[in-house]
């Protein structure tokens, strides 16, 4: 039988917070991650908020996988970091050869030619 | 009542560290504001019996990444880069990131509290239960994502060259056409 739409959501009766305070959580960590990667103009920074919106989206999911009682969330959890990771090592890496040999500074704004 | 206390201690570490790689001046203080987020995230993990992530978590991202983020920040030598930009490049982006993020958080908060689930049942094996945490996980990722895991080790296997081919130093430009 499909529970009502809505019915797999509620938390079980517990002490501890429930899956939503999580979610908010999530929520508000997502938005400083998105607000500074506007604010930031140091490209380096910038990569870092990128980093907390990921980590927002894995609480996110860690949750979900809490709520709906199903492991694959942290399953999915797990091949987002090894993402992460390799996202971390190429950007970093363009970083690198982008700003090594120009003394232009890191600022976002300072990489605005594609050659030269 | 203790679930309490580890969430809103979580919470708190999470999201002043947030903050702080938001708003501290300095790269390497920013990076460190990064590792308190990811142990804050890790607590909060750990609060919903994600302990196998929990784990990953504090290697993989507080360990090896962060000290990635080091070494670049003092590779390039980017210490007091922002202060000095000069003339605002966009004067209306401040307030529009003002406005965004309000709206975002807002939105994400809204959507928090509803939920678009069908009532499916779960196909990936049940977070609960017998067991533990990290043998449900291996059952999950050694059988029905075993092909998404070992197309992972091919990401990987790319990153790696892509990083070495990217962090080389490109041979010096000279006159002579090649015979």
């Amino acid at each position: 039988m499909i529970p009502a739409q809505g019915a797999v959501l509620v938390d079980k009766a517990g002490s501890g917070p429930g899956g939503q305070w999580f979610l908010a959580v999530a929520a508000v960590l997502f938005t400083i991650g998105m607000v500074g990667l506007l604010l930031r103009r140091n490209v380096i920074v910038m990569f870092m908020c990128v980093e907390l919106m990921l980590n927002a989206v894995n609480l996110t999911f860690v949750t979900f996988a809490k709520m709906l009682n199903d492991i694959g969330g942290q399953v999915v959890v797990f091949f987002i970091m090894v993402v992460a990771a390799a996202e971390v090592v190429i950007g970093l890496g363009i970083i690198v050869s982008i700003f090594r040999r120009r003394k232009i500074g890191t600022t976002a704004d300072s990489a605005v030619l594609l050659k030269g | 009542m203790v679930d309490w206390i580890v969430f809103v201690a979580g919470t708190m570490i999470a999201l002043s560290g947030a903050i702080g790689v938001v708003t501290l001046r300095n790269p390497v203080h920013a990076a460190l504001s990064l590792v308190m987020t990811l142990f804050g995230v890790a607590v909060l993990f750990v609060a919903q019996a994600a302990h196998f992530l929990a784990v990953v978590q504090v290697i993989v991202y507080a360990g090896a990444v962060v000290v990635l983020f080091l070494f670049v920040i003092m590779l390039l030598g980017v210490d007091r880069d922002e202060a000095n930009i000069g003339v605002e490049p966009l004067r209306a982006q401040k307030p529009a990131a003002a406005v965004i993020g309000a709206a975002a958080v807002g939105l994400l908060l809204a959507l928090s509290r509803v939920n678009f689930t069908t009532g499916a049942s779960s196909t990936a094996g049940a977070a609960d239960g017998p067991g533990t945490n990290v043998e449900k996980i291996a059952d999950s990722v050694f059988t029905r994502y075993v092909y998404a895991f070992e197309i992972t080790s091919v990401l990987l296997v790319i990153a790696v060259v892509g990083a070495v081919l990217l962090a080389r130093k490109p041979k010096p430009l000279t006159d002579e056409v090649p015979a």
